[in-house]
């Protein structure tokens, strides 16, 4: 075909045949498509957690060397994790609060499963400072639990915010009693 | 086409960045020959190459540690436990070997039909300085796993500079950053390991604008002569190009899933240990041939020298070619010796591959004089004494005229 | 046709330095005993069964020198064994940790995500024990070494008296399937060296094959899945590029004169 101009469009008769070329232009593209989507997945996923950092997303901890009194602190994926074994003083003060005047209104209750334990993550919930109490001679703050030296928020002794900038308690981590001296967290 | 667009969003940008403009100019409309056959894919492919070495590299730069303790151990963090890290590492190791098997294809090409040739001497440089730059962020790349090939490559290789007279060991400790190959090594070969693709990029573009300005070579080796002798690049060679890379991705896929470390050297899964040296050091295949010419001299210096010539010379070549025509189609004495030099590089690979003791000294030296002689004396005086057959009319003319054996759309 | 033939030479010198590349380095020692894996090949998979033979050879034999650092008890769900057996299994390991709030390191039963035990604390303490020889770390030895599965199997079942004219070093084994013919570790597998749990007799060679495949997968731990999604990608490669073909013919109808 001596055309002396190059063809950019069909010159062919007949529908019949435009659709059919159509349809393999199409279906091409189509499965073309879900290569591009299938080649992609692999660059997205592999900036997921790699196998061995999800395997370690729950930490065991064994609580019977804890007394009374005791706070100790447990890494859990990355984070400080504050254990406390609660003295009767410091439950009761957990308990005796007018929960619907609280910020972040929840019970004591709806906070640990079994009472003596609280067990929460240690971050603040303002902007992200770990509150001091964990060590004897730490601060405590007002409410006989946390203080954050960052910007001054009080947590009382179950974790929750009472005084300062903190909107939200601290976060209490899913976790759950293999028996009654150990418990895995998360 | 100059034509005004009709949607007034793309007319709004047109306006303001003629980036539709610029993508129908150079990508749609774009005037190429009608008649090229396949060989001519190879310029596309090392694109997609270049771009998939890029992605992946990206992605396993977020796992990688360029510390000489822990880069080993990091490669096998992604190798065992990053979603797909097997397969994007893989890919990037694999992906190293498809690119330079790609750009010797289109290199090869080049010399074949004569496309370094005027004008397009200066797209003929570009692309030597592509494969420069490949050269070397292909050999920083293969020290990062800290292998014992990945260290003792290193040594060796960068041991080449002392070879310069006076400055050579100044240098080499300023490579090195120390007294031996190292942790400053390591690092500044993986700061640089990451700038220079984007170089090539930057190089890239530059190949592209001058090829754009001349437009493609083909197999005839005669000019386009008007829109006769041309197709639009899309559809024509977006599809052809298309289905290329689809062939191109098959062998990879093959390679990558089946085969994964067939071009790679067992040793190297060794971590690298710098008291004990490897029983035979080397390189990954696309270096045998210059590595067989760097140990033809028994002078350390000579073979470093010979060496750096192996690549000045190609870009002396449209010099060195005397030849008005520039097909080989068309220069039958040029068109065996093509041959010859394409056995001869393979040669060089294959004597490169072993160790140089025994008949591989004579061959390699042999290989190596011939590679030489090839540009420097057999191109000059075949171009002035060969007879080249008649060229045809045109690109369109042998279509007309049915002449299917020469030319034509293939 | 020409063209056809071009690209058939063409082609043909692509694989032949393929090949080249293949043989890259001369391998030394005799030529390898060839065993049948059935991890070989395009639908190669591991034999779950020998792979939990063959860590028990691991463990029962090899781990007194050899570490597979690169391997963690969570890894062995990958041989077949359940969350609660890597769980268990890990328990029974003391594990160093710390250092505790004192300062010091201290003892405490593994864990899945802690790396298989370590038989010397450093390469120093390795070399000591064992006449100047390190025991390679066999975590890749499957793809660190010339031919692989093979090797090992041939290494283990190679063991023989050295000949009559060959100088055999003090404290060194004579091994003809080892670079130099002379190997630091005595033979470590003998007839019924191991008592398999799941009954199998345990013959040298049954040994030194299941330990050779458990190495293999420890080498890599992800081959099933690459050449599972291989097979995927291949097929969907080959309708694409059948895909593509097409396209290019129809495009290119418009204008070819032929």
């Amino acid at each position: 075909m001596a055309e002396t101009a190059p063809a950019t469009g069909p010159a062919e008769s007949g529908g019949d045949e435009e659709t059919r070329r159509d349809f393999l232009y199409l279906a091409t593209g189509a499965v073309g498509a879900v290569g591009v989507v299938a080649a992609v997945w692999p660059l997205v996923d592999s900036m997921n957690p790699a196998t061995n950092v999800l395997a370690l997303a729950s930490t065991e901890v064994d609580l019977s060397p804890v007394a009374v009194g005791q706070s100790i602190t447990v890494v859990w994926q990355g984070k400080p994790v504050f254990i406390r074994h609660r003295t009767e003083t410091e439950i009761a003060e957990a308990r005796d609060v007018d929960v619907s005047a609280l910020r972040d209104p929840q019970s004591d209750a709806d906070r640990v499963i079994k009472a003596p334990w609280l067990i929460v993550v240690g971050i603040c919930t303002h902007l992200g400072c770990i509150p001091l109490g964990q060590k004897p001679g730490d601060p405590r703050g007002d409410y006989d639990g946390w203080f954050c030296p960052c910007h001054g928020s009080h947590y009382d002794s179950s974790g929750r915010i009472r005084k300062g900038p903190a909107p939200r308690n601290l976060v209490v981590p899913g976790y759950a009693y293999l028996n009654d001296t150990t418990v895995k967290i998360g | 086409m100059s034509q005004v667009p009709n949607n007034p969003i793309i007319r709004w940008i047109e306006y303001r960045l003629p980036i539709f403009g610029f993508v129908n100019h150079q990508l749609v409309d774009y005037p190429t020959p009608r008649n090229l056959n396949y060989w001519w894919n190879f310029g596309s492919l090392a694109g997609i190459a270049l771009v998939i070495q890029i992605v992946t590299g990206i992605v396993l730069a977020m796992y990688y540690t360029p510390s000489g303790n822990d880069a080993f151990d990091s490669i096998q963090q992604i190798m065992r436990n990053v979603n797909y890290g097997w397969m994007l590492r893989y890919i990037h190791l694999n992906g190293s070997s498809m690119f330079f098997a790609v750009v010797y294809i289109h290199l090869f090409r080049g010399l074949y039909y004569g496309s370094y040739k005027n004008p397009r001497e200066i797209l003929w440089w570009m692309g030597l300085v592509i494969l420069l730059l490949m050269m070397a962020t292909a050999f920083m790349g293969y020290v990062l796993p800290w292998g014992q090939m990945s260290f003792w490559a290193a040594t060796v290789i960068t041991n080449l500079f002392t070879a310069i007279p006076v400055v050579g060991d100044a240098i080499t400790t300023w490579l090195w950053g120390g007294f031996v190959v190292g942790e400053p090594l390591l690092k500044r070969f993986y700061s640089l390991h990451y700038l220079l693709p984007f170089v090539i990029v930057g190089a890239v573009f530059v190949h592209l604008w001058a090829l754009h300005v001349h437009k493609s070579n083909n197999p005839l080796g005669i000019d386009m002569k008007g829109p006769q002798d041309a197709l639009p690049f899309h559809p024509y060679y977006t599809i052809k190009d298309l289905f290329g890379l689809g062939i191109f991705l098959l062998l990879f896929a093959v390679i990558v899933f089946f085969a994964p470390e067939y071009l790679a050297l067992p040793i190297n899964n060794e971590p690298a240990n710098s008291l004990v040296t490897p029983p035979h050091i080397v390189p990954e295949w696309y270096f045998l041939p210059f590595y067989a010419i760097l140990r033809a001299l028994p002078n350390k210096l000579g073979g470093v020298a010979l060496t750096a010539l192996s690549l000045v010379v190609l870009f002396a070549l449209p010099w060195l070619d005397t030849s008005k025509v520039r097909s080989a189609r068309f220069r039958p004495i040029y068109k065996q010796v093509f041959w010859l030099l394409l056995i001869d590089v393979i040669v060089l690979g294959w004597v490169g591959a072993n160790p140089p003791m025994g008949k591989f000294i004579l061959i390699g030296r042999l290989a190596t004089a011939y590679y030489f002689l090839h540009f420097l004396v057999i191109i000059p005086l075949v171009g002035k004494l060969e007879r080249p057959r008649p060229l045809p009319e045109s690109i369109a003319t042998p279509v007309l005229k049915g002449d299917a054996a020469k030319g034509g759309v293939s | 046709m020409r063209g056809m033939a071009r690209t058939a030479t063409a082609a043909l010198m692509a694989v032949g330095i393929t090949v080249l590349a293949g043989v890259a380095v001369a391998a030394e020692g005799t030529a390898l005993k060839s065993h049948d894996w059935p991890f070989e090949g395009v639908f190669g998979r591991f034999d779950q069964a020998a792979l939990q033979r063959g860590y028990q050879v691991y463990r029962d034999v090899c781990s007194a020198c050899h570490s597979v650092r690169f391997l963690t008890f969570r890894n062995l769900e990958g041989i077949g064994f359940g969350a609660d057996r890597v769980k268990a299994l890990a328990a029974t390991f003391e594990v160093e940790d710390g250092p505790n709030d004192e300062g010091d390191m201290f003892s405490r039963p593994g864990r899945p995500s802690d790396p298989l035990p370590k038989p010397f604390p450093n390469p120093q303490a390795a070399r000591a024990a064992n006449g100047g020889a390190l025991p390679p770390d066999l975590s890749l030895i499957a793809v660190a070494r010339e031919g692989g599965p093979n090797y090992i199997f041939s290494i283990l079942t190679g063991y023989q008296d050295a000949p009559a004219d060959f100088e055999l070093t003090d404290g060194k084994n004579y091994n003809p399937y080892f670079p130099g013919h002379q190997i630091g570790m005595p033979e470590p597998l003998f007839d019924e060296a191991v008592d398999y749990a799941d009954g199998t007799k345990a013959t040298v060679d049954q040994m030194a094959g299941d330990v050779a495949q458990f190495l293999a997968w420890a080498s890599e731990p992800t081959m099933v899945e690459r050449k599972r999604i291989g097979i995927k990608v291949v097929l969907f490669l080959l309708v694409l590029t059948g895909l593509l073909y097409a396209s290019k013919r129809k495009v290119w109808s418009k204008i070819k004169s032929h």
